[in-house]
């Protein structure tokens, strides 16, 4: 019999040849996707390889996606994105996205994840594909670097922390909201750590919110966040010109007896509307317990907060309602793509006649680049991953996290309430 | 790593130093040496003007979470901050450091170091002394493949010699 492993052990095993990895073991591993954005990639890059003397290990394995400095808003990012897209010319880098969406998101939107595979990524919310099942980790620039010009790198073998979330979400409660009360429960410093998430209400959601899940695995401190795939994922895949075997769902899972070096139950039944007060998202308490607290900015944005079901679930609170005079909310959807999609089924005319300013898709305030940064003293309440001080503009400014039905519901209110509540009016003057 | 002893300032902070405090966004368009000018600065608008090369920082948990910003550890490194020490480190910061060259240890006595300390600084044998207090307190000093990758100048030389060690034989 084989060791019992889990999902995280069973990739690193495959990508560093191995039958077995054991946590704490450092392993050298063959990487199977590169991801790259125009701040962390070619800029950091260029220089390196050049030192080097050496190219891309394999142009074909390499993304390179333009979502931090976009569009250009002066003439360094244009350098920047200009410095981007001539490596991408110059190294025949084929799957090159310029301006057409958050990398995270892009990655899944064009095909490029399958389970089981091993990806790195110049970003640290490269988690994000562990919704897919792969083992997919966030490195800095000179690793990247060396991951760039060889196809490999070591790692740690990592400890896995198993979430197991049961029964049902409530209404206006949203995976963002399991992560927020995580961040707070588990804290922020599993560094090193494998977070495995499942249970009933894991295998309930569609992709787009495991997506979040695996995303803030970040915040968590992970190294990866992995969801096991399933029908969903596969379909999702092929749906998007992907990859994917029916054997993968029996591969790409951990063993029943995985050596778990913590399982943390939560249900999703229970769990209210989750805010994270400035400047940690481990500052996360029910809604209730800071409702009035006055806004000057919504922010509907980022990897994490601003896929279609993020704007759907903005929509279904600012359907009919206007923005709370001022307020403004700003929303910049995560990709070209899901602002098409969005302008077809009607969700962009719902937010624009509420009142919502639409920005260019991109990483933008979140990252503390582009549109919609804070002056000192303000107070955003955005449905972005991280609030830490100083991120999103003046280093006095106030971040609260929330997820979109909680960023939208202040907007119309012009301070922080229970979504639900809201919800429930409208359902009442309907 | 050569020199075993170093002696510099300590900058003592708490838990969660993270890295839009270590690099902020606003100032990312900048070369490294004007992104290092604002390193900190969101709680120790003196820090870049006082520290000198040689000195140390000291923190709580958490050094460095947040985003893969190399900056963050490059910034430090640029200042003249010879090594850090911190309760625990974000994993990608700490593989930041290590590949930049800034060496980073685990060091868990509270209220050893404050602000202003002269400490003396053994990296092989693990030993940072306090001389403002006359103490002394052990360290763990890091696995040998990561010592190597410091001692190499970082990740960039350690690659360096294997490209050039493949042009030699090709």
């Amino acid at each position: 019999m084989p060791k019992a492993a889990t999902l995280a052990q069973k990739i690193l095993a495959r990508a560093a040849g191995l039958a077995h990895v054991t946590p704490g073991e450092i392993v050298t591993v063959t990487v199977d996707l590169a991801m790259a954005h125009d701040s962390s990639g070619p800029r950091r890059w260029g220089a390196r390889l050049e030192a080097l003397g050496a190219g891309l290990w394999d142009p074909s394995r390499v993304v390179i996606v333009s979502d931090h400095y976009v569009p250009a808003v002066d003439a360094e990012s244009a350098a920047i994105l200009k410095i981007t897209r001539d490596f991408a010319r110059d190294f025949g880098v084929e799957h090159f996205y310029d301006m057409r969406g958050i990398c995270h998101v892009i990655l899944p939107e064009h095909g490029h994840l399958r389970p089981g595979l091993f990806v790195a990524g110049g970003d640290s919310h490269t988690t994000n594909a562990g919704a897919f099942g792969c083992y997919a980790a966030g490195f800095g620039a000179t690793d990247m670097t060396a991951i760039a010009a060889t196809g490999e790198t070591w790692t740690t073998v990592p400890e896995t922390i198993r979430v197991e979330v049961s029964g049902a979400l409530g209404a206006a409660v949203s995976a963002k909201d399991i992560m927020l009360a995580l961040c707070r429960e588990l804290g922020m410093g599993n560094h090193f750590k494998a977070i495995e998430y499942g249970g009933g209400a894991v295998r309930a959601m569609d992709m787009e919110a495991r997506m979040v899940l695996a995303n803030m695995a970040a915040e968590l401190g992970g190294e990866v966040g992995l969801v096991e795939p399933d029908e969903t994922t596969l379909a999702h895949i092929r749906a998007h010109g992907g990859e994917a075997d029916e054997a993968d769902i029996a591969r790409w899972r951990s063993d029943s007896d995985a050596p778990y070096e913590r399982v943390f139950a939560l249900d999703a039944s229970e769990l209210a509307p989750q805010v994270a007060a400035p400047h940690s998202p481990a500052n996360s308490a029910d809604v209730t317990a800071h409702q009035g607290v006055a806004i000057d900015q919504a922010y509907i944005g980022a990897c994490v907060g601003a896929k279609l079901s993020d704007l759907h679930m903005a929509a279904s609170v600012l359907k009919g309602q206007k923005v709370a005079k001022g307020v403004r909310l700003l929303v910049a959807p995560a990709s070209a793509k899901v602002t098409e999609a969005a302008a077809k089924d009607g969700t962009l005319a719902i937010l624009s006649e509420a009142g919502a300013i639409m920005l260019p898709s991109g990483c933008g305030a979140c990252a503390g680049l582009g549109a919609g940064l804070l002056a000192e003293g303000e107070v955003c309440l955005s449905s972005t991953n991280r609030n830490f001080k100083g991120r999103m503009g003046h280093k006095d400014a106030q971040v609260w996290l929330g997820s979109p039905f909680t960023v939208a519901a202040g907007a119309v209110a012009g301070k922080i309430i229970d979504p639900r509540t809201v919800l429930a009016e409208r359902r009442r003057a309907a | 790593m050569t020199g075993q002893l170093n002696t510099g300032r300590a900058f003592v902070y708490g838990d969660g130093i993270d890295t839009d405090v270590l690099a902020p966004g606003h100032a990312m368009k900048l070369g490294p040496e004007g992104l290092a000018r604002h390193c900190l600065e969101a709680i120790d608008p003196d820090f870049a003007v006082n520290v000198r090369p040689g000195d140390l920082v000291f923190a709580g948990a958490d050094f460095g979470i947040g985003s893969s910003r190399e900056q963050a550890a490059v910034s430090l490194k640029k200042l003249g901050v010879a090594a850090v020490f911190a309760r625990s480190f974000a994993r990608i910061f700490y593989r930041n450091a290590i590949n930049i060259g800034l060496p980073a240890f685990v060091f868990a006595h509270e209220g050893a170091v404050s602000t202003g300390d002269t400490i003396a600084l053994d990296l092989i044998g693990g030993q940072v002394s306090n001389i403002t207090t006359g103490k002394d307190y052990p360290f763990a000093p890091m696995p040998e493949h990561l010592r190597n990758m410091i001692e190499a100048g970082g990740l960039m030389q350690s690659l360096k010699a294997r490209f050039g060690a493949r042009e030699a034989t090709s």
